[in-house]
């Protein structure tokens, strides 16, 4: 189970960065979301993996053996923070999209040499 | 009253009377003179009221915590000293006010200057005050910035203005010198504390951190005394309001470099160090200034340079390491803030009366306002040191230290030969002040014709004449007592014998003081006709060196090299920032994980692994994996890819125990894929088929192997890492405590949820509020969208279906649309009240059962924006009015007053309370506070994602009406 774990964080990891070096905003947006996944997997595996213990108190529960809820708090909220990232950063790129007519990082084209805000689509 | 409470009172009056007086209507100068004018008498009357306490061996301290942490306490501190500069400060200031108001004309903005003033007074009561070392750095600091105000007061005026900047950027950046000196001090010391840095000026001397501490606090002093080479900025500040320089260069600003140095003498002086920078600052400035006062045309400018060349004098006295000397700088301190002051506000009468400051305009005044030019020529007569006057007195103290050092150094040996030659200078110009001003023909074609001024403009002048007269002529009677305590206070057993009397017999400082004073006489004969005629405009030697034009350069130079620092530095694209991110990241970790031996794969401990688990992951990869290749050509597909990563992800938190985490993952994925679609119709088209230029394709290739390769070695290294702690054994940490506890102390069984609305409930109202800005800044940035050109048109499904309409008989526009998927979208309708059902099972079930306020919210959006999916905008918001807005701050006050309200039962804020109920049927359930501040969090999470896709959706609309003037185009062409 671990190694099938850290293989999948690593393979989120890694798409999730790729597209972050990628030029255009759409694919920067869905690599932060991918990398986040990874992050919240990892913080999450920090807890270490243990199946059909989740720390909820029942009749007959085991104190002593359930998952560790303090990474599973962490991530609750990095779960809800993340959403508002994403959704943050698309309407910052529909923003700049608008304005600069470009939808690369920069906000132009790499062609060419200089935005022009009087005319972005030359 | 007792002593600390009236000392508090004069230290917090000033900033109060400052707050009332900028609250006043612009045209309301009475008003603001009145409340400036009783704040300076009450604190005056507070600090004269100390006199008796502070006439005993003990300072009147006044303390109270302040970064307890750190052992720094804010300490108010009155000694002898500080009283002598505290009674100066607001004595000087009052008469200050009296002339302001009659000096400023109606249609400036009074108040404000006063609210300025007051602030200014406030902050020079705090360094004198200040019982605290960085304390004293806050008020210092504060007497740059606001000195920035007074002195750009007219701020349409260009001058005034750079003088302004000038006089901040030397003073702040020597300030800023001076927080290192003193919290170097602090180390030495241990403290911070005043009382115990002035009783450890041997451990000061003998640290070897002395000589970087002694160069720190001096950069802070000469600069803030405006010594030579930082004396640039006090000519230019002469752009401020006359009455502003009375005060600024008379008994505050300036005199706080002088107090520093005064304050600090006992623990920083008596070393070849402080003797040779500040012994050579002082003699440097006194004779510079005083050389170029007497080519100065403009009677301010006269002033300002005579000022930097008494300063300097003050500071070389402290640099004689001498006690004597000392007596002599404090005494010459008094002295010449008050003939200094009524000099300014004579002057400004002058330029007030007459309209120009040009001496080599004015002529013959004396017969138009002789009763100010009697004035005038008394405080002038002080500040050249004519006996009977205060001047004379400490000039002849000054004279006596010089004749009394002479020996050894090679500056002292010049010492009495460069002392008479600055007094000569001091005669000179201020025999020409007076000549020029008041003597000579009448005037002709001044702009306006010169008179003496109203009476209670006179009214200071006189007062400060008057002291200078009384001084002059009865020291010990007046200032005697003052002067000893203030010395006491900075000497204590060292204090020397001095006497204050007029007459010490004929001696050598005497006869330096006659040759000075006929020697100035005998220059203006001999010069004063060339001197007034000078066709360069500027001092002989000195007019060659133009401070103003070094230091624009030095700020250009400082403002181009940052800039070249950058372009050669910085990456301006974010692919550059990012790459070298990632990169450093990478290194870091490589370092970090070989420096500690760290092994990724050492057998540990593992779980049973299971196929399925497995085939998941194998798809989970693929989805990420899919989504990074697609993202480029084919968004929608890579949108769906992230989903379904996401999905892995929400399975294997419920595979791995944890519930809470699966239902808000697959909610909140829900939502960023509606949102990510919402978007994806303003993205502009994208097509693989169009070719890149070729040497583009090439850099492009390299470029993308090289991230390639920084991706796969992140993820790799992600990927041991994250494997070499999970077989790891697990650290016995606050887990188990939490785990423990959270029935007992909180009533809940849902570990997780306990852990977020009532253990780590601040944390929460932390996140919920990023929550709410993020929903907020979202909103605010669609209301100002501009969609760009070419998404403005119809999309093409729209065009198809109103093609496919226009061309069927019987059909109207919009009709297939309103057909499309018509039942799923009866079936979305209809599970609105069934999600909001599951919404509230959720938030109920949170203390207990996965649930909770977070995947309520986010559940009950869900049921929001099915709507909006199934029925349109329009549709939903006829029937249906959320307000998100609301929602948020409904949310958030939700949660806060929850919090606070265990203040109301003594607990401190965000105490949970929590029993059991037993209503009939249910049996026993907990209530819990708990669970009120999660629906504060559930409100305001419904609030903020709904606000963001609501907003989002709204784009949408926009398009319609476009599409709508094509409707009425192609209504228009049925005709033809």
């Amino acid at each position: 189970m671990e190694i099938v774990l850290s293989l999948g964080i690593g393979v989120f990891a890694a798409s999730g960065i790729w597209l972050m070096l990628r030029p255009r905003t759409f694919q920067v947006v869905l690599g932060i979301s991918l990398l986040s996944y990874a992050v919240n997997l990892f913080i999450f595996a920090m807890g270490r993996l243990t199946v059909g213990a989740p720390p909820v108190l029942g009749a007959g529960a085991d104190i002593v053996s359930v998952d560790d809820p303090v990474p599973q708090a962490l991530v609750l909220t990095a779960l809800v923070i993340g959403f508002a990232l994403t959704a943050l950063f698309l309407v910052v790129l529909l923003a700049a999209r608008g304005i600069t007519g470009s939808d690369h990082v920069d906000g132009r084209e790499p062609h060419l040499a200089e935005p022009n805000p009087e005319n972005p689509h030359p | 009253m007792p002593p600390h409470l009236l000392l508090a009172t004069a230290a917090i009056l000033p900033f109060l009377g400052s707050v009332v007086a900028i609250c006043l209507p612009g045209h309301a100068r009475n008003a603001a003179a009145i409340v400036a004018g009783v704040v300076m008498v009450t604190c005056l009357a507070c600090i004269g009221l100390l006199y008796p306490a502070v006439a005993g061996p003990d300072p009147v301290i006044w303390a109270m915590d302040w970064l307890p942490t750190l052992g720094v306490r804010f300490v108010l501190r009155l000694d002898g000293l500080s009283w002598l500069f505290t009674v100066l400060v607001l004595g000087i200031g009052a008469l200050v006010v009296l002339y302001a108001r009659y000096y400023m004309a109606e249609a400036d903005p009074v108040p404000r200057l006063f609210s300025y003033f007051l602030a200014f007074v406030g902050a020079m009561l705090g360094i004198v005050l200040s019982g605290n070392l960085i304390q004293l750095f806050v008020f210092w600091e504060l007497t740059s910035i606001v000195s920035f105000l007074l002195i750009g007061y007219w701020s349409d005026n260009a001058s005034a203005r750079d003088g302004a900047r000038m006089a901040l950027t030397i003073t702040a950046a020597g300030g800023l010198c001076l927080f290192v000196g003193l919290v170097l001090i602090g180390q030495i010391v241990g403290s911070y504390d005043l009382s115990v840095v002035l009783a450890s000026g041997d451990a000061i001397r003998r640290s070897p951190l002395y000589l970087p501490a002694l160069v720190l606090v001096l950069a802070g002093a000469l600069t803030k005394s405006a010594q030579f080479p930082f004396h640039i900025w006090l000519p230019r500040a002469m752009a401020a309001p006359t009455p502003i320089s009375a005060y600024l260069h008379s008994a505050t600003m300036v005199k706080a470099g002088i107090f520093l140095m005064i304050r600090f003498w006992p623990v920083l002086a008596d070393t070849e160090a402080w003797y040779w920078i500040v012994g050579t600052a002082g003699m440097i400035t006194m004779l510079v200034g005083a050389w170029s006062a007497i080519f100065q045309h403009d009677l301010k400018g006269l002033l300002a340079y005579s000022t930097i060349s008494h300063l300097g004098l003050i500071t070389l006295l402290l640099g004689l390491d001498s006690p004597l000397a000392v007596v002599a700088a404090i005494f010459h301190t008094v002295n010449h803030a008050t003939f200094k002051a009524s000099l300014f506000m004579a002057v400004g009468i002058i330029d007030h009366e007459t309209g120009t400051r040009d001496m080599r305009r004015l002529s013959g005044l004396w017969r138009a306002m002789p009763y100010t030019a009697t004035l005038a020529m008394v405080a002038a007569a002080a500040m050249a040191g004519v006996p009977l006057l205060n001047g004379f007195l400490s000039k002849e103290m000054f004279l006596a230290e010089a004749v009394d050092n002479a020996d050894g150094h090679l500056l002292n040996l010049a010492l009495p030969v460069l002392a008479t030659l600055a007094s000569a200078f001091t005669m000179l110009y201020s025999v020409r002040f007076i000549r020029q001003a008041f003597f000579g023909p009448p005037p002709h074609d001044l702009p306006h014709a010169p008179h003496e001024p109203v009476r209670w403009m006179r009214i200071p002048i006189e007062l400060l004449v008057l002291v200078c007269v009384a001084i002059g002529l009865v020291p010990n009677l007046t200032i005697g007592p003052l002067l000893a305590g203030a010395v006491r206070a900075v000497l204590d057993e060292r204090t020397p014998d001095y006497d204050l009397a007029i007459w010490h017999g004929f001696n050598a400082p005497l006869a330096l003081s006659v040759v000075a004073l006929l020697g100035g006489i005998a220059l203006y004969v001999a010069f004063g006709r060339r001197i007034n005629t000078n066709p360069r405009g500027g001092p002989w030697l000195m007019d060659r060196i133009d401070g103003g034009w070094l230091f624009e350069r030095t700020m250009t130079g400082l403002v181009n090299g940052a800039r070249r620092l950058e372009a050669g530095l910085g990456a301006e694209r974010l692919q550059a920032q990012l790459r070298i991110l990632f990169l450093t990241v990478l290194l870091a970790a490589v370092v970090a994980g070989a420096a500690r031996g760290l092994d990724l794969f050492a057998p540990g401990k593992t779980t049973a692994f299971d196929p399925a688990f497995g085939l998941m992951w194998l798809v989970g990869a693929a989805c990420a994996v899919g989504a990074a290749e697609r993202a480029k050509y084919h968004r929608l597909s890579a949108a769906i890819f992230v989903g379904g990563a996401g999905l892995v992800s929400s399975l294997t938190f419920l595979w791995l125990s944890a519930p809470d985490l699966a239902v808000t993952q697959i909610l909140v994925e829900i939502v960023t894929t509606v949102l990510l679609l919402l978007g994806l119709r303003w993205l502009p088209k994208r097509d693989a088929a169009i070719p890149a230029p070729a040497a583009e394709k090439a850099r492009s290739r390299r470029r993308r192997l090289v991230d390639l390769c920084i991706a796969a070695f992140a993820g790799l290294g992600l990927a041991g890492l994250a494997y070499a702690v999970m077989t790891r054994p697990a650290v016995d940490g606050i887990a188990r405590w939490f785990v423990e506890e959270a029935y007992p102390l909180a009533g809940g069984r849902n570990v997780v949820n306990v852990l977020l609305v009532d253990f780590r409930a601040f944390d929460t109202l932390g996140e919920i509020c990023v929550l709410g800005i993020v929903g907020l800044t979202v909103f605010a940035l669609l209301r100002r969208f501009r969609p760009a050109a070419d998404s403005l048109g119809p999309p093409k499904q729209q065009v198809n279906h109103d093609a496919y309409d226009d061309a069927r008989e019987g059909r109207s526009l919009g009709d297939t649309a309103a057909d499309a998927l018509l039942v799923p979208r009866v079936v979305m309708t209809w599970l609105f009240p069934f999600i909001v059902l599951l919404a509230l099972h959720l938030f109920l079930r949170g203390h207990d059962l996965p649930g909770g306020g977070f995947a309520a919210g986010i559940a009950l959006t869900i049921a929001f924006m099915l709507q909006y999916m199934a029925q349109g905008a329009q549709w939903v918001e006829e029937r249906l009015r959320i307000q998100p807005i609301s929602w948020i701050g409904i949310g958030l006050l939700v949660s806060v007053l929850v919090g606070a309200g265990s203040w109301l039962f003594g607990r401190p804020f965000l105490t949970a309370y929590f029993a059991y109920w037993e209503p009939p049927l249910l049996g026993k359930v907990p209530v819990a506070s708990a669970l009120l501040f999660d629906l504060g969090i559930m409100v305001l999470v419904v609030g903020a994602s709904a606000l963001m896709l609501v907003a989002l959706a709204h784009q949408s609309l926009r398009r319609t009406r476009p599409a709508e003037s094509g409707v009425e185009r192609a209504v228009e062409k049925e005709p033809a």
